[in-house]
Order: structure tokens, then sequence, then C-alpha cells
């Protein structure tokens, strides 16, 4: 039998910004990190770790210094036409509204108007937003901007989803209303997701392997868990059951001293 | 409904105010109503300040014996003209140099050369190589207005947020959509921030370039009613050209609320 070729493949990735004159920072050093297809993986790690530079990676918005991006086997070259990208910061089209947004990469890819405007339609309800179409994002709150966003990303149906920190801005309440909806949503057309955070609660009840970046500069992986908590889940009652507890207290451990390091980093710049 | 009372006594004092300076300007300026407490001869305030009633029958006349229509239609078609072609070449080379980094080098020293020159001065060269019909006027127009919309669209193109335009291109946009659906409306908001001024400099223009030398318009109007040593009509011309400046002024107003809903209003919270 032959192995699925994995989603996406991110072989020895090392990424060096050019600074000012002879200034060179590393951020990622021979990072290597397998999705599987349908596969949910998080990446936590300390701030200033390097996650959003791999995700930018992984999504063909960074060329990596060394290293190669494989797509479902074949090498990536240029921006990541099979890849969905969530952002962690405001990335709706201010001038159009809520429905145009979701209609956005339809039209892109030359969709007929009416069609598209459909399928935006019903993408609205999915994400309980029905009658909240005409609205502009000024309009709207931070947790509907996002379901916006979910809307406007998984409308295309893509092959693997890059998540950036996507709740980090809500509130606790609609941060776990929204971890759930993306559970069900994601359940009913598992495609491979990398969900970046620094919240290992988080990564833990949405995942089904967590990876830790060390702290950075020069920045890899130095752990990964398999989480084998059964679905569907809730990510609120998740965390009460001693399973959970018990793969947070061990992958903890392996965080807990790159979290310290990336903190006195950052506490002596 | 205290917020409209209020509102509403502010517009009878504003108007009572315009009343009164007219009042004052009125019995200031008459030879008889008071004593002359400046000028030795009491109808020298009327030669040199003009007279109110006599301001207001100059323009009864213009529109009544329909000889202003003529001018009126002149100055504006000018200014519409310089607006529409000053915005259209801002826009479109705004767009070109913030989106072509190499250009916009080569040509950044000629561009601050030429906006820091006092661009009136020009007007009596395009009157030499446009005539003295409306080209000459539009022209002078046109570089007023051209220089406001250029650096507007090219602040507001570079000033795309980075994160609009990395999933614009992760929703698949090709460099064509990018520049149609990002960069276009993100420079029209600066563009539009910027109407005000542009409208009421392509104004300026149209008016500068009749007073300095034209055979129609309201610029002309002045001009003529000064070489008469007509303070009256003088005065009726400037505020023939105040109110329509206010009027012009309105209309972008009005443009800018139906154009632009999808940016947040002052006293609206925006919510992140």
């Amino acid at each position: 039998m032959r192995v699925a070729e994995p989603a996406l493949a991110l072989e020895k990735i090392t990424v060096t910004f050019v600074g000012e004159g002879t200034a060179r920072y590393t951020a990622i050093r021979d990072a290597t990190l397998v999705v599987r297809p349908g596969e949910f993986v998080s990446v936590v790690g300390p701030t200033g770790c390097g996650k959003s530079t791999l995700l930018n990676v992984a999504a063909g918005l960074l060329a990596p210094s060394t290293g190669e991006v494989r797509i479902s086997g074949a090498p990536l070259v240029g921006l990541n036409r099979k890849a969905g990208y969530l952002f962690q910061t405001e990335a709706l089209l201010p001038w159009r509204t809520a429905l145009y947004n979701v209609t956005a990469g339809l039209e892109f890819r030359d969709v007929e108007a009416g069609e598209a405007r459909r399928r935006a339609e019903d993408w609205l309800q999915r994400v309980g937003l029905r009658g909240h179409g005409h609205r502009y994002p000024h309009q709207l709150s931070g947790g509907m901007r996002k379901r916006v966003a979910l809307a406007q990303t998984l409308i295309l149906d893509p092959e693997i989803i890059l998540m950036d920190e996507p709740f980090s801005a809500l509130d606790i309440q609609t941060r776990q209303l929204m971890e759930n909806e993306l559970l069900e949503l994601w359940s009913a057309n598992r495609k491979s997701v990398v969900f970046i955070t620094h919240d290992l609660e988080e990564a833990i009840s949405l995942s089904d392997r967590v990876v830790v970046l060390s702290a950075g500069p020069e920045s890899h992986p130095i752990g990964e868990f398999e989480i084998d908590l059964p679905r569907p889940r809730d990510v609120a009652e998740i965390r009460m059951t001693p399973r959970f507890i018990e793969l947070h207290t061990r992958i903890w451990q392996t965080m807990k001293d790159e979290v310290l390091k990336g903190y006195e980093q950052q506490k002596n710049q | 409904m205290n917020s409209k009372k209020i509102s509403r006594s502010l517009r009878i004092w504003q108007v009572l105010l315009l009343v009164g300076l007219f009042a004052f300007w009125h019995v200031a300026t008459h030879p008889s109503l008071v004593p002359p407490f400046y000028f030795d001869n009491p109808h020298k305030a009327a030669f040199f300040f003009g007279q109110p009633l006599e301001v207001a029958g100059r323009i009864w006349n213009w529109f009544s014996s329909g000889s202003i229509y003529a001018h009126l239609w002149v100055t504006l078609l000018e200014t519409v003209l310089a607006f529409v072609i000053g915005t259209v070449s801002g826009l479109a080379v705004g767009l070109w140099l913030a989106l072509s980094p190499t250009a916009a080098a080569l040509f950044d020293p000629y561009i601050k050369a030429i906006n820091s020159m006092p661009r009136v001065i020009l007007a009596p060269i395009f009157g030499v190589w446009f005539g003295l019909g409306m080209a000459s006027k539009v022209a002078l127009g046109v570089t007023l207005v051209f220089f406001i919309v250029f650096f507007n669209v090219y602040q507001g193109v570079r000033e795309v947020s980075h994160t609009v335009l990395a999933n614009a291109r992760m929703l698949g946009a090709s460099e064509r959509q990018l520049l149609r659906h990002v960069y276009v409306p993100s420079a029209m908001s600066w563009v539009f921030a910027s109407l005000h001024n542009s409208v009421g400099l392509a104004f300026v223009g149209a008016v500068v370039g009749e007073y300095l030398g034209s055979s129609e318009g309201v610029g002309y109007l002045i001009l003529q009613a000064e070489g008469t040593f007509d303070i009256n009509s003088v005065f009726a011309g400037i505020l023939v050209l105040t109110a329509f400046a206010l009027a012009l002024d309105w209309l972008v107003t009005v443009a800018e609320r139906r154009l632009m809903v999808w940016q947040p209003r002052s006293g609206e919270t925006e919510r992140i």
C-alpha cells in the first residue's frame, strides 16, 4: 500500500532576515514540519519564536533562505494556491460589505456573480451571520469579523488552511464559541490545518497533533505530541478531562524552559 | 430632541450674526447715518467699502437680466474641467509612481521641485500658450488640483495594510485584480479626503486665471468692475463666487457620504 503524500511538508526550512548593513537575523533554523491530509496540527511556542514566519513560508508569502516546501509532494513555487490563510490582524477589505468580502475569492476566480452571491450567502449562514451581509467590517464586532474572515477563506474550499492566532484578539467566551464552530466546520469537511497559537490549551483542545517550537532566534521544533482526545470535542468541556490535563502537563514540561528563555530575551532587548 | 433644539438655536444665531454684519456694513458706509469718524468726506466710506444695498442691487440685476449666467457657466465649466482632469491624471500618475519604486525614485526631486514652485505664477505663461480662452484657466486649475490628488494617492497606495494585501493575494487576486480591488479603493479614500481641497483649488485656478486675463467669467466681471472703481460690483462678484464655492463644497460632502459609507465616521465607535 502506498502511503499518501503529506498535504504540506516543510523540509529543513531556514529563514534569515537581512537587516541594515551586515545585520542578520535567523528566525528559523532547520525546521521540519509535516502535515498529513485532513490533519489538524497546532504549532505552539513562546512569543517571538517565528511561528508566523513559518506559516508565511507555508503560504508562499515568504521564500525560505534554505529548505523546501512541498504541497502534496510538489515543490512550492510562488504563492501557495492550495492554501487559505486566516490572519491574526484585520484582513478584510474594509470597503466591501461582509457579503462581498466573502465573494472576493470567487470573484478573483471569475465565478459568475449570481452564483458567487448564492454561495456566499450560504456561507454567511453557516458562520452564523445571516442578515449581516450588508454590513461593512467597521460595523461588525471583532467576533463577527473573524467569522466573515473564516467564511471568506473556507468558501474557496482550500486543501490546506493556515491560521495565525486567528482568535487571539477575541474575549474568552467568543473565543471558545469560535473554536467550537471551527471544529464543527472542519469535521464536516476535513482539510489539513496548521494552527499557530501561543495558547497551549487552545492548541490541545483543537488539534490532532501539537508541535512545540523553541524560543527564537534560530527557532526549530523541539517536541511533537499526538493528541488522542476523542472527537467530536467541546473545547470548554474537554479542558476538564484527566487526559487533557495529563497531555497539558507533559507538553508544558517541554515548553516551560523555552517560554522562560523567550521572556528573558525580550526583557533584555 | 435636545440636540436638535441646540442646533436650531445655533442656526438662528448664525443667521443673526450674518444680518448683524450686513447691518454694520450698511450703517458704517451710509453717508448720513453716522457722522464720518475716519474719512473727511461722508461718501468716502462707501467708495472704499461699497454699500450692501447697492451690492444686493447689482446681484439682483445680474440675475434678473440674466447677464451673469454666461459668466457663471464659463467659470463653473473651467472649475469642473480642471477638477476632473486634475483628479484623473493625479490618480493615474499617483498609482503608477506608488507601484513602481524605480520611477518614483527617479522623479522624486522633480516632483518636489514642481510642487514647491508657486504655481499661480504659471498663469501668464498658460495665457501665452493656450490663449485667453478657457484652456489657460483649466490648465492653471489642473496644476493646482493634480498635486493634491497625486500626493494623496501616492500616500494612500503606500499605506495599504500589508495584511489586507496579503489576504487578497491568498484569496487568489492577480496583480490587475489587486490594483482594482485593493489599491484603487484604498487610494480613493485618500482622494476623497482631499476632495474639498481640490475642488476649492480648481475654483481658485479658474477665477485667478480669469482675473489675470480673459473675456468672460466671474473673475473677468470683477476685473472689469475694478477697472472702473465700481467697488459695489467687485463685492457683488465676490459674494456670488463665495456662494458658488459653498455650493460646490456641499456637493462634495453629499458625494462623500454616498461613496464612503464603508468608512467609520467620527462619533461612531470603531470596534476592533
